[in-house]
């Protein structure tokens, strides 16, 4: 019988953390092996292990793979989490993008310099504000079904709930004029696999410091 | 009969190159409107048909498509580029981002300030040299093949051509180490489609200068 997915990264969210919402949210349990030393990270890279010399790597079925949206988007083909036929997968696609481009900015936000982070800041609301939860909400206001795409669970909405999340733990006032997107946070984080995952001794790991990135820097660049 | 897909973005490169390689490369004619104004720019807006606010567009199949690899997979899809089955189509996955990567840091470097672009130029043929054509000539030495990927031409094969001739314009004998990735590059080059849109005439767009960088600024106001 097939092993578990090992799941190779450090001990944090950064690139890692879509994909251990998507295994959790299609109830599949993973392992994590943790690059904690820059020998971990040396002994991957001269194992050969690592396509592009870095992680994300997760193996699963046989192979290493890495990328993180080449990962995302074979976990949700394979637990079926992509829609139902090719038209639908490309809304999966365009809304999960804009959702990696707003996620990128928070993961900058970790190692922007001091003197420019009030501007990151500000630029993070208006985006998050101006541009991405509003189309979100109008998505959902224009079926008004429980989920983004075919009235089905995708990746889409697995993901999305982990950026509202992030958008909340960074300014929750954000959330507070899209009651759509709050509807489906509640909804998804109730989802019992979902459930599971949020709670304490779950594998989600906790929010990202400057600290915890400077660390992990160490790690990759002795 | 179908109409031709149809492109909006500025008159260069950026994040619409890889998407007019891949349709040209399908052998599929298309036809661009390119951005110039602030006024064209905010009626796209107006009119709702930017999901995000953003460009790339494209027009194709009765839909609106914004978010550069929700296209790009879309069409590796519809033109039988993506592999022969799920294994295939994750490994596609992986060699694409990584290359999509490697181009778009090209992109973002033509709009650093001058002082810095030449760093920033060096430090990506470096990042080609020691962590991406080191990967991709192991993938053809180990299989022996004329394709990246299941002996077929894919979205891979057509995505590395263009980053080889994309670096190769900032370093031209960057490809000196890797013989198994010359003798890709003249093979891709010769394919009909490619042979075409490889010479003058093409919608093949020149590197960023001054002008599309101003241009840039100037529409999307930054």
């Amino acid at each position: 019988m097939a092993g578990k997915p090992v799941l190779h990264y450090f001990n944090g969210r950064g690139r890692m953390e879509s994909i251990r919402w998507l295994f959790a949210a299609a109830g599949v349990e993973f392992e994590e092996k943790f690059v904690e030393t820059p020998e971990d990270f040396e002994k991957l890279k001269n194992d050969g292990l690592l396509l592009f010399q870095q992680v994300p790597m997760v193996e699963m079925d046989g192979m290493k793979l890495v990328q993180s949206r080449a990962i995302l988007n074979y976990i949700a083909t394979k637990y079926n989490l992509y829609g139902k036929d090719v038209k639908e997968r490309l809304l999966i696609d365009m809304y999960t993008e804009g959702m990696a481009d707003l996620y990128e900015m928070f993961i900058q936000l970790t190692v922007t310099p001091p003197d420019q982070i009030d501007a990151k800041i500000a630029l993070i609301k208006d985006r998050t504000k101006n541009r991405y939860l509003p189309a979100f909400e109008k998505v959902l206001k224009s079926h008004g079904q429980d989920y983004l795409v075919g009235n089905k669970l995708s990746k889409a909405d697995i993901l999305l709930t982990e950026l509202l999340y992030t958008v909340e733990e960074f300014d929750a006032s954000l959330l507070a004029s899209f009651p759509l997107l709050q509807a489906l946070k509640t909804r998804i984080s109730n989802l019992p696999n979902v459930k599971k995952f949020l709670q304490p001794g779950g594998q989600r790991k906790p929010p990202t410091t400057a600290k915890m990135m400077e660390e992990a820097r160490k790690l990759v660049k002795p | 009969m179908a109409s031709k897909p149809k492109l909006y973005y500025f008159c260069g490169r950026g994040r619409m190159e890889s998407i007019r390689w891949l349709l040209a490369a399908a052998g599929v004619e298309f036809e661009e409107e390119f951005l110039e104004t602030r006024e064209q720019y905010e009626k796209l807006q107006e009119d709702g048909r930017l999901l995000f606010g953003q460009v790339p567009l494209v027009e194709i199949d009765g839909m609106t498509l914004t978010q550069t690899r929700a296209i790009l997979s879309y069409l590796a899809a519809k033109y039988n580029l993506y592999g022969k089955d799920l294994k295939e189509r994750v490994r596609i996955d992986m060699y694409v981002d990584g290359t999509l990567d490697l181009m778009l840091t090209i992109a973002l470097a033509a709009f650093s300030a001058p002082e810095d672009r030449e760093k920033a130029q060096a430090s990506i043929v470096q990042k080609a040299k020691t962590r991406y054509f080191p990967a991709f000539e192991k993938i053809l030495k180990d299989h022996g093949e004329d394709y990246l990927i299941g002996n077929k031409f894919s979205w891979a094969d057509i995505q590395l051509l263009e980053a080889i001739l994309m670096v190769e314009e900032l370093d031209a004998p960057v490809l000196s180490d890797f013989p198994l990735l010359k003798a890709f590059k003249t093979r891709i080059s010769n394919i009909p489609t490619i042979k075409k849109f490889l010479q003058p005439g093409s919608p093949r767009k020149p590197p960023p200068d001054r002008h599309y960088v101003e241009t840039v600024r100037r529409v999307l106001q930054f």
